[in-house]
């Protein structure tokens, strides 16, 4: 039965480094960060990333503002994710300061309470998120 | 060992350590131990703050670092995030595990103790433990009252059992799962509901019209899975005493125990006894019978969130016992003879089901489950002349496969399902064994926009030896036209086999004759039942004066294509026929729930029920069934201090509109009923005293204003004579009832 199952792994090895040179996973798993600072945010973000074509599964942390998308890298690539972010107004921070910005004019159309850019609804959110730990 | 290793080699080369304002670290993928390989995009940040960093690909990361920061958060995609006190700058290794989270239905731990859910295609209530708790009650069937979309009514006035209804249809007409395995049906279906002690319920899920195909195509007007509680989250220890002035005495322990890392058990115990004898309004007949179950449980969890496996052990066994009828009964002389006319009801249950589930580690959206249900369910019971035996076996088994379609806004279930049931039946000295089995596959889609609108569609097939091959379609469509607002349809199409003596056993308590139009039908010659049931309904949240409240307004229609009349509109017998012409039950409930002030809730429903059938003797509404009803709740809690001591004070209103009675012109005068019942008022009021987070007591009383029946049966004075009938009961019969009990725990 081990033998069966070694044999047939081969094949399927095989068949799949002939058929792709470079190999493109279909389940890739990628993260990077994007700026924002609330639920409203994490809707946005999450659904702009998962209405790019190819991402089948998104999720972005409120806290450390990773967003963790599967991608089926046949279809898409990291910077097609990006851009769709950005249209949406949230920035994409590549290093410590190196961003993608976002167009002003998709950061203005992102909700009120979702200005990630101005310090003071920063704090306004961590206020929150500190009362939210509390209980 | 291999991190032990790897730890000590990092103590040899400190160098590594060179920017003192950074902290550096690998994280690994436990699932992976062998090769040490780094996760490439996993995110560390510190705690509180937004400082963070994401490994490169090797697995590595550097993070800015403060004296100030204690704590690394660590999370990935698909892993649990894991939190690490950081003492110093030493370069940290950590190994991520992945997330193992199976559960088919996930239990929202909302602060309230209900919850209508925004976001659920289908109309779903959840009711969690805490709102249990204001009904201090003892089972599953008295667990609805503080509820409005559910009705408890009074079924007979022997046994006491509490039958409830959903859209003003009786619970025949409901699939009831437990864990998502169909279990309140068959043999079990009048007495089931009783058969689970409220400590036992985790949680509610209430599903309104029609429901998921996934669970079988049973279900006709709405669907109540009860969640049970589970080794994992359960407290250590638990105990519930309680004693009711009606002579009714429970009590539950609960023991929880960790065996190892990856298997739990649970030992749950419940027993409930009534010795006193009552008969409060004369007739000579026990107001509420004798009674005696033992019931115990034993759940075995085992979970392995690194390889994606979890799993249900359950075996359980329940020894119910009931006496009931003139007070002077002794079933050791009298039973099988006119001394005295009594009943006994002695059922014997033995269940055992397990589930086996599967994450794909890789994939988060993915999942497989298999579920596999056997029980044993035998009830020998008489009443006065009349015997009634059953012994149903039955089997439940079922695979699902969850995935998506493209990206997690399309997803699916699918699976094939198998179900085997055997009725030994006895009747008297009629024989009417039979055995059911069906073979079914499933299919339903959920799509979601994300936004506004979303979707499940679902179909299945099953060919069944009695009911033949069909399929059943269900549909619920969910959009949010503005903020707060959700507006939700459903349509979908059921089908039964009416098992018309387990379900109207209260007809073998009276003197009636039991008539069944055979028209050839596979089951007690009579043909399935089938139903469509439509609804709407539309949630609207709101601040009213700065505080939170809601409204929901729903309308539902069940259609019956056919239906197995239950006839009782001749005072001298119970009469079983295929539907010929309409039957229809349309159900219309207003409810809000608001805040009138800080942990003062109100909760109050309007409901109408307009169901009417064609019987033979003309088109009626059904009987026993008020047309009208007010529902209210209030509950008050005092602000819990430190030690978690509070009182919590919980009141119920309910007003039940003149219902209309079965025929009984044809009976001598003195055994004749109004044609309609007055209606009547009912409250219901409990305090708790919490004393700390170990120790509880409540105090309660239902039926406060003392509200009764005055003649519950017909010709009591005469029990084998041509009149005698228990089974026109309207209201309770059982005057004010007040009870005490104290729960503790040990976490």
């Amino acid at each position: 039965m081990k033998k069966i199952i070694f044999v047939f792994s081969l094949f399927l090895i095989g068949f799949s480094t002939q058929s792709q040179e470079v190999k493109k996973n279909k389940n890739a798993r990628v993260s990077f960060e994007v700026d924002g600072i609330c639920g409203m945010c994490k809707k946005r973000i999450e659904t702009a990333a998962l209405k790019t074509k190819g991402v089948k599964f998104a999720i972005w942390s409120v806290e450390t503002h990773q967003l963790s998308v599967i991608m089926d890298e046949r279809k898409t690539d990291v910077s097609k994710i990006q851009k769709k972010i950005l249209e949406v107004g949230h920035d994409v921070v590549l290093e410590k300061d190196k961003k993608l910005i976002a167009t002003t004019e998709a950061y203005n159309s992102v909700h009120p309470c979702c200005k990630y850019r101005d310090e003071e609804i920063i704090l306004d959110h961590q206020g929150e998120l500190k009362k939210v730990k509390k209980n | 060992m291999k991190k032990h290793i790897l730890s000590s080699i990092l103590l040899f080369i400190p160098f590594i350590i060179f920017a003192q304002t950074n902290l550096k670290g690998m994280i690994m993928d436990k699932n992976n131990p062998e090769n040490n390989l780094g996760v490439s995009g996993a995110s560390v940040h510190w705690l509180d703050t937004n400082v963070g960093a994401v490994t490169n690909e090797k697995g590595w990361f550097t993070i800015p670092y403060k004296t100030e920061y204690k704590k690394l958060v660590v999370s990935y995609i698909g892993y649990k995030t894991d939190t690490i006190t950081i003492k110093n700058l030493k370069p940290i290794h950590h190994f991520i595990t992945p997330e193992g989270d199976l559960e088919e239905i996930t239990i929202k731990s909302k602060k309230s103790a209900t919850f209508k859910s925004f976001l659920t295609t289908a109309n779903v209530f959840t009711v969690n433990a805490e709102e249990l708790l204001k009904a201090a009650c003892c089972n599953l069937a008295e667990s609805f009252e503080t509820n409005p979309s559910i009705d408890v009514s009074f079924s007979d006035a022997l046994t006491g059992t509490k039958q409830i209804q959903m859209l003003g249809l009786t619970s025949p007409y409901l699939l009831i799962t437990q864990e998502n395995i169909p279990s309140v049906r068959g043999a079990s279906q009048a007495f089931g509901l009783t058969f689970t002690p409220g400590t036992w319920v985790e949680s509610i899920q209430i599903t309104k019209g029609a429901g998921s195909v996934v669970n079988g195509y049973e279900s006709i007007s709405g669907q109540i899975n009860a969640e049970l509680v589970k080794p994992g989250s359960d407290a250590k220890f638990f105990l519930n005493a309680y004693s009711s002035i009606n002579g009714r005495l429970e009590l539950n322990t609960h023991f929880n125990q960790k065996v190892t890392d990856k298997w739990q058990t649970g030992l749950y115990v419940h027993g409930n006894y009534r010795g006193e004898k009552f008969d409060k309004n004369g007739d000579n007949f026990l107001d509420a019978p004798l009674s005696n179950q033992i019931n115990v449980m034993n759940r075995w969890q085992y979970t392995d969130a690194e390889k994606g496996w979890v799993s249900f052990i359950n075996v359980r066994y329940l020894n119910d016992e009931k006496q009931t009828g003139e007070i002077n009964f002794n079933p050791e002389t009298d039973k099988g003879t006119t001394n005295a006319w009594g009943s006994e009801i002695d059922t014997k249950r033995f269940e055992t089901s397990a589930k086996l589930g599967y994450v794909f580690p890789e994939l988060p959206f993915q999942s497989i489950g298999f579920q596999l249900a056997y029980s044993n369910h035998q009830q020998d019971s008489y009443f006065g002349l009349n015997g009634y035996d059953i012994t149903h076996e039955s089997v439940y088994s079922n695979i699902i496969f969850n995935s998506i379609i493209g990206d997690t806004r399309n997803k699916f279930k699918t699976g094939i399902s198998y179900t085997y049931d055997n009725y030994d039946e006895l009747v008297n000295t009629n024989d009417y064994s039979r055995v059911e089995n069906s073979v079914g596959a499933f299919f339903e889609y959920a799509f979601d926009n994300l936004e506004n609108f979303s979707l499940t569609a679902g179909l299945r097939i099953d060919t069944h030896n009695l009911l033949g091959t069909f399929v059943t379609p269900r549909l619920h469509l969910r959009y949010v036209p503005w903020e707060k607002g959700v507006f939700r349809a459903s349509v979908g199409r059921g089908k039964r086999s009416a098992n018309i003596f387990a379900e109207n056993q209260q007809l073998f308590a009276s003197s009636r004759q039991i008539n069944i139009d055979n028209v050839g039908g596979n089951i007690y010659g009579l043909n399935p039942e089938i139903a469509w049931n439509y609804g709407v309904s539309y949630l609207q949240k709101f601040n009213f004066l700065e505080k939170k409240g809601d409204i929901t307004f729903d309308f539902y229609r069940t259609d019956f294509s056919n239906q197995v009349v239950v006839d009782w509109e001749d005072p001298q017998a119970v009469s079983f026929y295929d539907l010929d012409g309409k039957s229809v039950a349309n159900s219309f409930q207003v409810e809000v729930n608001y805040e009138l002030a800080e942990r003062f809730n109100l909760r109050t429903a309007y409901k109408y029920f307009d169901v009417s059938t064609d019987f033979k003797s003309g088109n009626l509404q059904k009987p026993i069934q008020p047309k009208n009803r007010f529902f209210a709740n209030l509950s008050f809690d005092t602000e819990a201090k430190e030690n978690g001591s509070q009182w919590k004070f919980d009141v119920t209103f309910n007003n039940i509109g003149k219902q209309r009675l079965p025929n009984t012109a044809s009976n001598p005068t003195q055994y004749q009923l109004q044609a309609f019942s007055d209606s009547y008022q009912l409250l219901n009021s409990q305090i708790t005293k919490v004393f700390s987070d170990k120790f509880e007591m409540y105090a309660g009383a239902e039926n406060l204003t003392n509200v009764q029946q005055k003649n519950p049966i017909l010709a009591s004075d005469n029990p084998f004579g041509s009149n005698f009938d228990t089974t026109i009961v309207y209201s309770p019969i059982f005057g004010r009832a007040v009870y005490a009990g104290l729960r503790f725990k040990i976490q």
